[in-house]
């Protein structure tokens, strides 16, 4: 019997994990960061969408773990866990952490390159190998992820899709 | 500051936002119709509390293509200003701006200096009169930036202006007109102005209107 294929898919400030055949999907990052956390041999990966780097920058009444890169990172990790995962055997692709506007207010001018930056660090404290990226310009991208294969999918508006 | 303890957003402060988007629009339509020769038309303008998956969805949806004039809004008031166009529509503005039938926002290589300046300035004329309604109706200081060109996908645009925002929330007002050019065949929407102001800035605008 054929298996159907579902595309998850994963809103900004947001989180979701899949296995294979299921691919998982995130659109139109600019300066955010889309991470991805796979086991490749037990074929499932969650995604992360991260909007801002550090969650001590929240100053609302409650956190969205998915927002910032240093608890959306952890908390996809430890749901992997809950799926049985072994944080050993995950690895790591990340795109995205544009430069969309040359200004802005403050620190949000480089926001991109800051959210790339603690994505890796956040990475390297949970020993975490980073194996693929696509990440700075001062362009949009969408990108999907198959735990089938292991390659994550970017897609541009100016230079088309290619695979990391 | 926190936002949510100290701020409830009724509907009365929303029919506030909402008038002041109306006199904004107006002026801005003027503006428009005078710089293109056309009829623009500028709808009451929607206002609500979104969320930010929300906000894209109005502009299209995130993955959606088009042509977004970006720019920050200082002085009194801060907050994100946006100003989104289907590439169709974009290129029908500019084309009668400059006089180029060939002019197309879809291949970069050939939009060049003097359409990127036209589509600037098209945003500044926008804005400008927009604001400066807001201005005269609130009493607050309000200056816009030079605003900035993007051709991209709405997310990617459209995310640079929530930074703010988010730092407080997962939610945002959002200011909402639709943008149509009156031709009797066509009354499709032709584009989207936003105003995103700052959560700080809700209770500038509130306390400068005598509702708070």
């Amino acid at each position: 019997m054929e298996m159907v294929k579902t595309v998850v898919r994963v809103g900004i400030a947001d989180m979701n994990i899949v296995r294979e055949p299921d691919t998982i999907r995130t659109s139109g990052l600019g300066s955010c960061v889309g991470v991805v956390l796979y086991d490749e041999r037990r074929k499932i990966a969650g995604m992360v969408h991260v909007m801002l780097p550090d969650s001590s920058l929240g100053k609302g009444d409650s956190i969205n773990v998915a927002k910032f890169a240093d608890t959306g990172i952890y908390s996809l990790m430890e749901q992997l866990k809950v799926e049985g995962v072994r944080p050993m055997s995950l690895k790591a692709k990340i795109a995205g952490g544009s430069q969309m506007f040359q200004f802005g207010s403050g620190d949000t001018v480089r926001i991109g390159p800051r959210n790339v930056e603690a994505v890796k660090k956040e990475l390297a404290r949970l020993s975490i190998p980073l194996v693929a990226e696509d990440t700075g310009g001062s362009n949009g991208r969408t990108i999907e992820f198959d735990p089938a294969v292991g390659t994550l999918q970017v897609r541009t508006v100016n230079t088309g899709t290619m695979e990391i | 500051m926190r936002m949510k303890t100290e701020l409830n957003i009724s509907d009365m402060h929303l029919d506030v936002l909402k008038e002041i988007g109306n006199i904004g629009a107006a002026h801005a339509a003027t503006s428009l119709s005078e710089l293109l020769q056309r009829k623009i038309d500028m709808h009451v303008p929607k206002v609500a509390l979104v969320s930010f998956d929300d906000m894209f969805e109005l502009a299209g949806g995130s993955e959606n293509v088009v042509v977004g004039i970006f720019l920050r809004i200082e002085g009194d008031l801060s907050g994100s200003m946006f100003f989104v166009l289907p590439i169709d529509s974009a290129n029908r503005f500019i084309r009668r701006l400059i006089g180029d039938p060939q002019f197309d926002f879809s291949t970069p290589e050939s939009i060049g200096e003097i359409g990127i300046s036209a589509m600037q300035e098209l945003g500044n004329i926008l804005s400008g009169s927009y604001l400066s309604a807001l201005s005269d109706f609130t009493g607050l200081k309000i200056y816009p930036t030079v605003p900035s060109l993007s051709v991209d996908m709405v997310g990617a645009i459209v995310s640079f202006g929530l930074i703010e925002v988010s730092h407080y929330s997962d939610e945002v007002i959002v200011i909402d007109t639709k943008i149509v050019e009156e031709d009797e065949n066509d009354k499709s929407v032709d584009g989207h102005f936003f105003l995103l102001p700052d959560p700080p800035s809700y209770i500038t605008i509130f306390k400068s209107l005598g509702v708070m």
